[in-house]
């Protein structure tokens, strides 16, 4: 305890590239980046299975698979595969040791939650309400925007909400393939037995990630249409953690 | 690129059943102990429902936090032990199988529970016999999504495990300590593979649980 309060008072800690600040930026953009990219393939295939209710199966067989195979497995398969791609696609190795494996590996864990949170957001809303949408005149395109995604946005700010966690602690293991990040203090407290680093790396993942998850809930309470929030105010259920 | 060693393996299939079988059992004791706090605290909230907010928010912050930093804050406590994996492998169960089964045992109509109570069921003999066996859908979903996580999560606890646990994760970290393709493939293919092992095992064991609902689907 007092080596930790030693560690994350000591100003050397709080600069250059090993210090906190760069730490978590680093950590920081790589999540984001990470889900950035996820949400764009996540949200145009989410919006195309729930608007038409085509390829489910294959929206749910993804949340599957993306479930069952740990980032941990698909980040260290992809190592040495991007490892070897560095000469031949003529890329820094360095970016194939330190940032693609861990990248990808967030890619592939981020897309499964946002897409089925989108999906099914959107298949939740009362068909009586999108067909009279329609009977209205509105376009497909104004259905989706106007009404469905209004009323899907919690769900779907949910489904980030996992995402976004689970990329969290993926960029902490990343630490342990030579990748930055505040996981960094874990691997490195570990591997030098310095406890006042490893404590106060825990410590700043984990509130890192409740933070984020603080942050989230906050605005999927405030993106609940007021209705909708009424009729709805019960325990969770297990649509939010699927 | 990658050169996967068939022979390598074939050579020491007695350390791929040892890790195999030490994954199974970190796999084994959170579950059965998490199940077993999760299944209390469930029978709890159906007596005392304002407990589920409190406990619904206690094991989702335990839930949040990112598997690596679980790990590691016990290793200067319990030290190299397996308590330092078995602890938070067990913690990270307890939201789905808390919440899962919460919402299993409130899925049963009321009607069905005015019928047993009309028939003479006790509080707590309705909720074995009645409540409970209609909730086995519910509570095996989170049953087979927790399972799943943990085998995820003991390839992970391979990182602080050294020589010690982890299971198949074990290859993982030799593999790359060694620059050995092949351990790090085993490894994380023997993880997915028995991920979807046990996910099937799962299955079966629901319908076995379950016989009318196969009865019901078999019926036209």
């Amino acid at each position: 305890m007092e080596q930790m309060i030693a560690f994350l008072t000591d100003p050397a800690n709080w600069q250059d590239q090993a210090g906190i600040p760069n730490r978590l930026i680093e950590h920081l953009t790589i999540s984001l980046l990470a889900v950035a990219c996820a949400s764009a393939i996540a949200l145009a295939l989410g919006f195309y299975i729930g608007h038409t209710g085509k390829l489910q199966l294959l929206g749910i067989n993804l949340a599957n698979i993306g479930r069952a195979v740990p980032s941990y497995a698909v980040m260290v398969m992809l190592l040495p595969v991007m490892l070897g791609l560095a000469p031949v696609l003529g890329y820094d190795p360095q970016i194939g040791l330190r940032f693609l494996p861990i990248f990808l590996a967030m890619l592939f864990l981020a897309v499964p939650p946002i897409l089925v949170a989108t999906y099914a957001g959107i298949q939740q809303v009362d068909r009586d309400l999108t067909e009279s949408s329609r009977g209205m005149g509105m376009t497909e395109r104004q259905i989706l925007t106007r009404v469905e995604l209004p009323l899907a946005s919690a769900v779907i700010v949910g489904g980030f909400r996992v995402a976004l966690l689970q990329v969290i602690a993926t960029a902490t293991i990343g630490a342990f393939l030579a990748g930055g990040g505040l996981g960094r203090y874990i691997v490195d407290g570990i591997a030098l037995r310095d406890n006042g680093m490893l404590y106060a790396g825990v410590l700043l993942v984990a509130g890192l990630a409740i933070g984020t998850d603080v942050l989230l809930s906050w605005l999927q309470r405030r993106l609940t249409p007021r209705g909708v929030r009424l009729a709805t105010e019960s325990s969770p259920t297990t649509a939010e953690l699927a | 690129m990658i050169e996967i060693r068939w022979d390598w393996i074939l050579n020491h299939l007695d350390d791929v059943v040892d890790k195999t079988w030490q994954h199974l059992i970190l796999l084994l004791i959170p579950m059965v102990v998490g199940f077993a706090i999760a299944f209390a605290l469930a029978i709890l909230a159906m007596r005392r429902p304002g407990t589920v907010g409190p406990v619904t928010a206690v094991t989702g912050l335990l839930y949040t936090i990112p598997s690596l930093a679980a790990f590691a804050v016990l290793i200067p406590i319990t030290g190299l032990t397996l308590m330092t994996a078995i602890i938070p492998l067990t913690t990270y169960t307890l939201l789905i199988l808390y919440v899962n089964t919460v919402a299993g045992l409130r899925s049963v109509p009321p009607e069905v529970n005015e019928a047993a109570d009309a028939m003479g069921y006790t509080h707590t003999s309705r909720l074995l016999r009645v409540q409970l066996p209609l909730a086995v859908p519910l509570i095996m979903a989170g049953v087979r999504v927790a399972a799943v996580t943990t085998i995820g999560l003991v390839t992970v606890s391979a990182i602080i495990g050294g020589q010690l646990f982890g299971g198949l994760g074990q290859f993982i970290t030799e593999g790359l300590q060694t620059d050995f393709d092949t351990k790090i493939y085993l490894g994380a293919m023997g993880s997915v593979v028995l991920a979807f092992l046990v996910d099937g095992a799962l299955v079966t064991l629901q319908r076995w649980l379950t016989p009318w609902a196969r009865a019901r689907s078999e019926v036209p």
